[in-house]
């Protein structure tokens, strides 16, 4: 029989055991990730912990009762010891525009969380895996690859990174840093603006990226791919179409309710 | 596939469905009741309107339609779920 676990309590594999609630979160730091995105780092009382891709709800209410809820990938690793949120900008947002221009260091937020258990990656869980962002799809797959190096994993993960442009790329020097260690590929490619003097991909992703990207369908990859529902579907049926294992994909869309 | 393909996926959905049933339910297995695929709740297709529709992701029929009222939420299922509810 188990034993009795306390409210707010959370098994090993990151499910909880009580009604999920809405909590009050203090913002501690505010920083730009790039252009139009920015990362929050909250402190969040009685915080459960977390599983890597797992995202929280933020809601805001007006001040005449209006509210709008959206959900946010959690960026930091289950390990670090506050809690962080990157935010994309969308320029008509209902909700992120206030993230990322209103919010600074000591306003409150209302989010609940962790949720998802679907979407999720423990060093435990092994590999190799394959990630594919789309733009600030990274997020979840940061975490990730921040839970990945927290835990001195060398298992073989290959990231590829779509963005528009170098300045559209969250976590750079990051990945650069991380990159260098065992095991981690970084490849990335621009679909609009390479940067000055670069000589790697730079066009939408494809079936022959994908495959030298690898690892290959013999291999059995765990895969995530991360990013807006077009660049999502397009990457899956790429992957599939090249034999990867349909069930072996977890997929993680965001669009134009998303902001 | 479209480039204004405008559904997230049932990953999105794990909030409500948290706060409904009292239990992680993204990775619940839910088996379509027209061609048949089970696959986990965080792999349908959501599309948010007035309400929340969840689609199985191979053939489109309907898993799951949820709205919330200003005083419940209404839920209607289909096809077969297995829930896992913590007991404690």
């Amino acid at each position: 029989m188990a034993p009795a676990l306390h409210v707010n309590s959370v098994t090993p594999d990151g499910q909880r055991r009580a009604p999920i609630r809405w909590q009050v979160a203090t913002v501690r730091d505010s920083r730009a990730e790039s252009a139009t995105a920015r990362t929050l780092v909250l402190d969040v009382p009685a915080w459960p912990g977390h599983v890597a891709g797992q995202h929280v709800d933020v809601r805001l209410t007006a001040e005449d009762g209006y509210q709008a809820e959206r959900s946010y990938s959690i960026a930091s690793a289950p390990e670090d010891a506050t809690l962080a949120l990157t935010v994309e900008r969308l320029e008509d947002g209902e909700v992120s525009p206030y993230l990322t221009d209103e919010l600074h260091p000591g306003d409150e937020l209302e989010l609940r969380g962790p949720i998802g258990g679907y979407f999720v990656w423990r060093s435990q869980d092994g590999g190799p895996l394959l990630l594919v962002a789309g733009g600030s799809g990274l997020v979840p797959l940061m975490a990730m690859v921040r839970h990945r190096a927290a835990h001195s994993s060398t298992v073989d993960t290959r990231l590829l990174l779509s963005a528009r442009s170098g300045d559209d790329v969250l976590y750079r020097d990051e990945l650069a840093r991380l990159a260098a260690g065992d095991g981690l590929a970084v490849h990335q490619t621009f679909t609009r603006e390479p940067p000055a003097g670069w000589s790697g991909f730079a066009r939408r992703v494809d079936a022959e990226m994908l495959s030298h990207v690898g690892p290959a369908p013999s291999q059995r990859p765990r895969i995530f791919i991360c990013g807006p529902t077009a660049f999502v579907e397009r990457a899956a049926e790429l992957l599939v179409g090249l034999g990867h294992d349909s069930a072996a994909i977890h997929l993680e869309r965001f669009g134009p309710t998303g902001g | 596939m479209s480039e204004d393909a405008r559904w997230l996926d049932g990953n999105a959905l794990g909030g409500r469905l948290q706060e409904l049933f009292g239990a992680e339910m993204t990775a619940a297995p839910h088996r379509c009741q027209s061609c048949g695929t089970e696959r986990p709740v965080g792999a349908h297709r959501m599309y948010l309107g007035a309400g929340t529709v969840l689609r199985c992701p191979v053939c489109d029929q309907i898993a799951l339609v949820a709205a919330a009222l200003p005083d419940r939420h209404v839920v209607h299922l289909t096809g077969s779920w297995r829930l896992e509810m913590p007991r404690s």
